[in-house]
């Protein structure tokens, strides 16, 4: 029996070595040279927008809350909150990614989500009853991109009165940045931060 | 379109991709484990390996191979992650600005070459490129091809008489490998990539967003493991948050392509258990009752997370913590119940932070002992075993000596079918009911109360089960955590093997026997019915007073 073991282990050993070349460099390797054609380049090495001037901005899929400058002169639309932020709000960690995994009867986060909600009621100023659910709750990466339409909604008066564009120019950029469900039952409606605040920065400016 | 009905139609979207499928691909299959022809590349590597591909092996010989080649692979994996800081690609990542430290890697190395996937390491931080792609990606595809050549094994157990020879093991897994699961893979990285999946070997890049604020986001090798991920029902992220993270899963069609990965391989095994039995209907049955729980579980989450109950739940006014938007909740819930329902493990919303019940869905998945289609073979041959465990149950009530398949089910049987179905339980009790006995172990939870507990014991489901998914807020680093999961996670895996292989080598050396007037019939309703009542009866008799401690408890309070 364990001369058998020995045997079938020495030559277990052959084939993962083999196996190793086949599936751990040879197949992602490929991968990688495919993935790199013009037209799957730009998404395989992380699907990165650029601001006017040409720089990186972020990525399409990323979302980052941004910081503002001073609590009155806040121009942009804010992203979902992240479990790795320091504060209630704010910008996320980038270097790692995750959630709270706080459960639906954690005090905690009943504490969080009713701060999270004055917070962002006083930002708005508006009644705390209508900061929509994604607005309070972390997202599972930490990183979503996206929000609902409703929160962007929520935050279109604020935009507009701090970069003085009018408020339908600025109900039409969040709209340009707003998908349906994909195929048209896939998923669910969504605003994309990322892109949206790169459009508000270029009509801004 | 109302939430609701754009959920269905998700659903059914899935289902009737899967059904496009399931004859093809399950009979392609079946073909793949029966010829006697070999492809070409793989005459090269069974020469370079020395392995002669036309002689058949006992039942011990296979289950050597088996257990060899696990051994070896956790060593070479565990080597791999302790010399990262020599390897290219690695830019200096490890804990603490060293390598992966020792019981970190020993976990890691177990986790995958068990087809587990638990990861305790944050992989954005800790592992380069080489060691995913050389080290965690090749046991992505060989952890799968090892369930799918046991599964193999036993249904030639069913199919062949009076011999000792159960095939070559090296000949099963290469073929899973080179037939199956590379191409499969390698065809939907591309996909995967088209859809905004990441595939880069730079570590990260560098931007400035519109506030000024420079950040670096993390990127990595993502699509050719993110497919094998899937269709390997493996559950590793590249990223820490799993499928989750807008990299591995960027939009509402990539996450409904993942979930379909999930489910493809052992949904249509059960077809190619029928094709190879010569009786599809046989399958047909086993495919009904993983519909069935499948769906089952599905409802009652999907329930669970739209209407519910937690107070902080409801003060955000939706069951959105832990979720991603584009998902939504039934994109959330479909993953969570399919990945726990197959033993990948990969998640694209925190079950920590699901609803008391629907958590407790995904935790009562996996401890039904993930049937619900099961992992790529160990999902087979976990229904086969349970399917035995049916007979016997139904010959015992009628006292007649019970056979399945033409082969007789005596004491050598049922002992090792029992063996198979009585590990995990044990390990998962067990491994809890310690953890939960030591006084440090309240401040690795997350959270406190019934959640805290389910948070151990989802654990210790995960770990033995060989799922790979947690109620992630539970921090596992502890030497205690990574040394008693890894052994439950080994144990879990090639305790029911050996189990399968011997039970296998036991039925191929039975003569068939023709059905008599007291055979049970195993291709209809009321069969489907004994199986899905074992299945539920196994797991409700001995896992009914620790659900009641945690998720019951959490939902009903």
């Amino acid at each position: 029996m364990l001369t058998t073991l020995r045997r079938q282990a020495a030559t277990g050993l052959r084939v993962l070595l083999l196996l190793t070349l086949l599936c751990g460099i040879a197949y992602p390797l490929l991968t990688w040279a495919v993935a790199h054609v013009p037209w799957l380049a730009g998404k395989a090495e992380g699907s990165i927008v650029t601001a006017a001037d040409g720089t990186p901005a972020g990525s399409s899929l990323i979302g980052v809350d941004p910081v503002p400058a001073a609590p009155d002169a806040d121009p942009y639309f804010h992203t979902r909150p992240s479990a790795s932020a320091q504060g209630l709000l704010g910008p996320a960690d980038t270097s790692t990614s995750g959630g709270s995994n706080k459960a639906g009867d954690s005090t905690d986060l009943l504490d969080t989500i009713q701060r999270r909600r004055a917070l962002i009621a006083e930002r708005e100023g508006v009644d705390p009853a209508l900061v929509p659910p994604d607005a309070v709750t972390a997202s599972a990466s930490g990183l979503d991109p996206h929000i609902s339409p409703a929160y962007a909604e929520l935050q279109v008066a604020r935009v507009a009165r701090v970069t003085g564009l009018p408020e339908a120019q600025v109900r039409s950029l969040v709209v340009h940045a707003s998908s349906g469900r994909m195929l048209g039952f896939l998923g669910d409606p969504t605003v994309n931060v990322t892109e949206l605040n790169l459009t508000v920065a270029a009509q801004a400016s | 379109m109302p939430d609701t009905l754009a959920g269905l139609l998700q659903v059914a979207a899935l289902v009737l991709l899967l059904a496009l499928v399931y004859r093809p691909f399950g009979d392609h299959m079946a073909r793949v484990f029966s010829t006697e022809k070999h492809w070409r590349i793989e005459k090269v590597l069974y020469r370079l390996a020395r392995v002669d591909p036309d002689t058949g092996q006992r039942w011990t010989t296979y289950a050597a191979g088996v257990l060899g080649f696990s051994v070896v692979s956790v060593l070479l994996l565990y080597l791999l992650q302790r010399v990262q800081p020599l390897l290219p690609l690695g830019f200096g990542r490890g804990v603490d600005g060293d390598t992966v430290p020792p019981a970190m890697a020993f976990n890691t190395a177990v986790s995958f070459v068990t087809n587990t996937n638990w990861q305790s390491y944050v992989p954005e931080t800790v592992l380069g490129h080489t060691v995913q792609m050389a080290g965690l990606t090749v046991q992505n595809v060989l952890s799968a091809a090892v369930g799918m050549a046991v599964a193999v094994a036993l249904v030639r157990g069913f199919v062949r008489s009076g011999t000792d020879r159960l095939g070559n093991v090296w000949v099963d897994l290469t073929r899973g490998v080179v037939r199956i699961l590379l191409p499969i893979s390698l065809v939907f990285a591309l996909v995967l990539v088209a859809t905004g999946v990441v595939m880069s070997l730079r570590s990260g890049v560098e931007v400035t967003g519109v506030d000024g604020s420079t950040t670096t986001l993390p990127l990595a090798p993502a699509a050719s493991q993110e497919a094998i991920k899937e269709l390997g029902t493996n559950g590793g992220g590249v990223f820490n948050a799993n499928s989750a993270h807008p990299f591995e899963n960027p939009n509402a069609l990539s996450n409904l392509l993942e979930v379909f990965l999930l489910l493809v391989v052992p949904v249509c095994l059960t077809r190619t258990f029928g094709t190879m039995v010569r009786d599809t209907r046989q399958g047909g049955v086993l495919l009904a009752v993983v519909g069935a729980l499948w769906a089952g579980l599905l409802a009652v989450a999907w329930l669970a997370e739209t209407h519910p109950t937690g107070p902080a739940t409801l003060a955000a006014g939706a069951a959105m913590e832990g979720k991603e938007v584009r998902f939504g909740i039934p994109g959330s819930i479909l993953f969570g119940v399919s990945t726990t329902g197959t033993s990948a493990g990969a998640v694209n919303s925190l079950h920590d932070s699901y609803t008391g019940a629907a958590g407790g869905v995904t935790l009562l998945n996996m401890l039904l002992g993930e049937v619900a289609p099961g992992g790529v073979g160990t999902g087979l041959y976990g229904l086969l075993v349970l399917a035995v465990i049916a007979v016997f149950l139904a010959g015992l009530m009628v006292g007649r000596t019970p056979e399945y398949l033409g082969k007789k089910l005596g004491r050598v049987q049922v002992s090792a079918a029992s063996v198979s179905i009585l590990v995990m339980p044990a390990l998962v009790l067990l491994g809890a009911g310690l953890a939960i006995a030591l006084p440090s172990t309240p401040e690795a939870l997350n959270n406190d109360g019934a959640h805290g507990f389910s948070e151990v014991l989802y654990a210790y489901a995960s770990a033995a089960n060989n799922n790979g998914s947690a109620f992630a807020g539970i921090t596992v680093t502890s030497d205690f955590f990574q040394v008693t999961l890894g052994v439950a996670m080994l144990f879990g895996r090639l305790v029911p093997i050996l189990a399968v292989l011997a039970l296998a080598g036991s039925l191929a050396a039975q003569k068939r026997v023709e059905p008599g007037a007291g055979t049970l019939p195993t291709d209809g309703p009321l069969f489907g019915v004994l199986v899905g009542g074992t299945v539920l009866l196994v797991a409700a008799l001995t896992f009914l007073p620790a659900l009641a401690l945690g998720p019951l408890a959490e939902a009903l309070a």
